[in-house]
């Protein structure tokens, strides 16, 4: 029986046979289980950016969540919004020629080589139409790995509301604690930018704790004990891509955007207030 | 069915694959920093290791020997993508933290001894159960190197808080090292001298004997 199945048709046979079973069953898995696998990494995603912004409510489902905030699509050059709603896989982006840029070694401070040019934004909008929260997705080499995470930004567009990260490979125990929690609330109300027009953020993470009787105080982030490459790594990252490379054009724009809806407001105000005086 | 008893086990303690066999020492470094990844790592390995034993031992008999080996790595490869396609769609967070290491259960020497060395000359059934065992024997040492590795690392276990730790406002100084990869070598070192003392029959005869002082007597 053996010196049969060591003939050439039956070597052949079994393994023509035995690829085409194994690739059927191999296809017929990768393809049924597609929807379940994307529907989890839309979620993972979304839950990312709510843990990000600091909205959580476990009565709520992800999706309920979610349906507050809105995503747009940023110009990274202009800082003008465009309608463009496939570039919010900024990753993929990213590997692409045509859809990013390549960053020279002096500008590239985070270490990502190439940057998209689009990128997605997410906002919490208040019921006046202003933004109230500003999501933004940040990412950087630390010491190991590329750390994507992201930044929330209250609606003054200094104030840090949160941060996050979803995926990096730093060391467990010493760069891994930038997952910890209590280290994470730390960034909570630090200030960006030294000052409205500034568009260089001030904001770093320093070696040992901030001395919070010193000016500067509130730019000044805890360092992380023994992970000095990845904290320098997360100062890198939030001065690339909060400074003039990254988002500081957009919200530029959306101060002046905000200026101005203030002005007609105050300017319909004024008109209200002499139109009553008439009277 | 003592038999199937016996098959299954046999490779927890007696004939473990990490203790005895050293196999599998790679992915058991890797994947054991909490509990939760090394319980999943432990069901991914049970499944594949039981079911390409089960569809080796099926198609034993048409197996041309001298395409054996690449019989059982196409079948145990197609296994493993099918497991990973599976975490992915139902354990999303953990498939990411596995991340590699369910592909690398391909490389697994566990499950592609298991196939050339029990699938290759027994039934179908008792093949399934002894992939079982030995992924379970696998799974033991997982379990009892991520119990250490989480508790003293990370002072929780299954990601519950046992010991608070100095960081979140607590007592406990976590033991970075734990959460490093030579940690496992160290509890898997004590591990399998544990098992040794327990089984004096599994101690390996030394390779060399250190021969005795000569004596100075001549001159």
């Amino acid at each position: 029986m053996s010196s049969n199945n060591d003939s050439i048709k039956k070597t052949v046979t079994v393994a023509v046979v035995l690829c085409v079973v194994c690739s059927v069953v191999v296809s017929a898995a990768a393809v049924l289980l597609k929807p379940m696998q994307q529907y989890n990494m839309d979620q993972d995603r979304k839950s990312n950016i709510l843990r990000a912004a600091g909205i959580t409510d476990p009565s709520k489902t992800v999706d309920e969540l979610f349906s507050q905030i809105t995503t747009r699509i940023v110009d990274i050059n202009t800082g003008e919004f465009v309608d463009a709603p496939e570039a919010e896989d900024f990753r993929r982006a990213a590997g692409d020629p045509s859809r990013s840029m390549a960053l020279d070694r002096r500008t590239d401070i985070a270490s990502i080589k190439r940057q998209p040019n689009l990128m997605p934004v997410y906002m919490v909008e208040s019921d006046a139409g202003g933004i109230e929260t500003l999501i933004l997705p940040v990412y950087g080499y630390g010491l190991w790995s590329t750390m994507y995470g992201f930044l929330a930004l209250e609606g003054d567009l200094n104030t840090v509301a949160g941060l996050g990260f979803y995926e990096h490979a730093e060391t467990p125990g010493l760069g891994g604690e930038i997952d910890n929690p209590s280290w994470k609330a730390s960034w909570i109300g630090k200030q960006i930018y030294p000052n409205v027009e500034a568009t260089q953020p001030a904001l770093r993470v320093v070696k040992g704790s901030v001395d919070t009787s010193v000016a500067g105080a509130e730019h000044r982030i805890d360092g992380l004990a023994g992970a000095t490459l990845t904290a320098n790594g997360v100062t890198n990252m939030i001065q690339f891509w909060l400074g003039e490379t990254g988002y500081a054009p957009l919200i530029a724009n959306l101060r002046a955007e905000t200026q101005a809806v203030e002005e007609v407001q105050l300017n319909d105000d004024a008109a209200e207030l002499g139109s009553a005086e008439e009277v | 069915m003592s038999n199937t008893k016996e098959i299954v086990i046999t490779p927890i303690f007696k004939n473990n694959p990490i203790a005895l066999q050293v196999l599998g020492v790679c992915s058991a470094l890797a994947v054991t920093t909490n509990m939760n990844n090394a319980v999943v790592m432990t069901l991914a390995v049970m499944a594949v290791a039981a079911f390409s034993n089960l569809f080796v031992s099926m198609i034993r008999s048409h197996i041309p020997s001298n395409i054996r080996i690449i019989v059982q790595m196409t079948i145990i490869a197609s296994l493993v993508i099918v497991v990973d396609q599976i975490l992915k769609a139902v354990a999303y967070d953990v498939s990411k933290q596995l991340s590699v290491f369910v592909g690398l259960i391909i490389t697994n020497c566990i499950v592609l001894g298991r196939a050339e060395a029990f699938a290759m000359k027994n039934p179908p059934m008792p093949s399934f159960i002894d992939g079982l065992g030995n992924g379970l024997g696998y799974g033991m040492v997982l379990l009892f190197v991520a119990f250490f590795r989480e508790l003293l690392g990370a002072g929780s276990l299954f990601g519950f808080e046992i010991l608070p730790l100095v960081t979140n406002g607590g007592w406990y100084y976590s033991n970075g090292m734990l959460l490093l990869p030579p940690s496992a070598f160290f509890l898997i070192g004590i591990l399998i001298w544990g098992i040794r003392t327990w089984y004096p029959e599994q101690v390996e005869k030394p390779e060399f004997v250190i021969a005795p002082n000569t004596s100075k007597e001549a001159v």
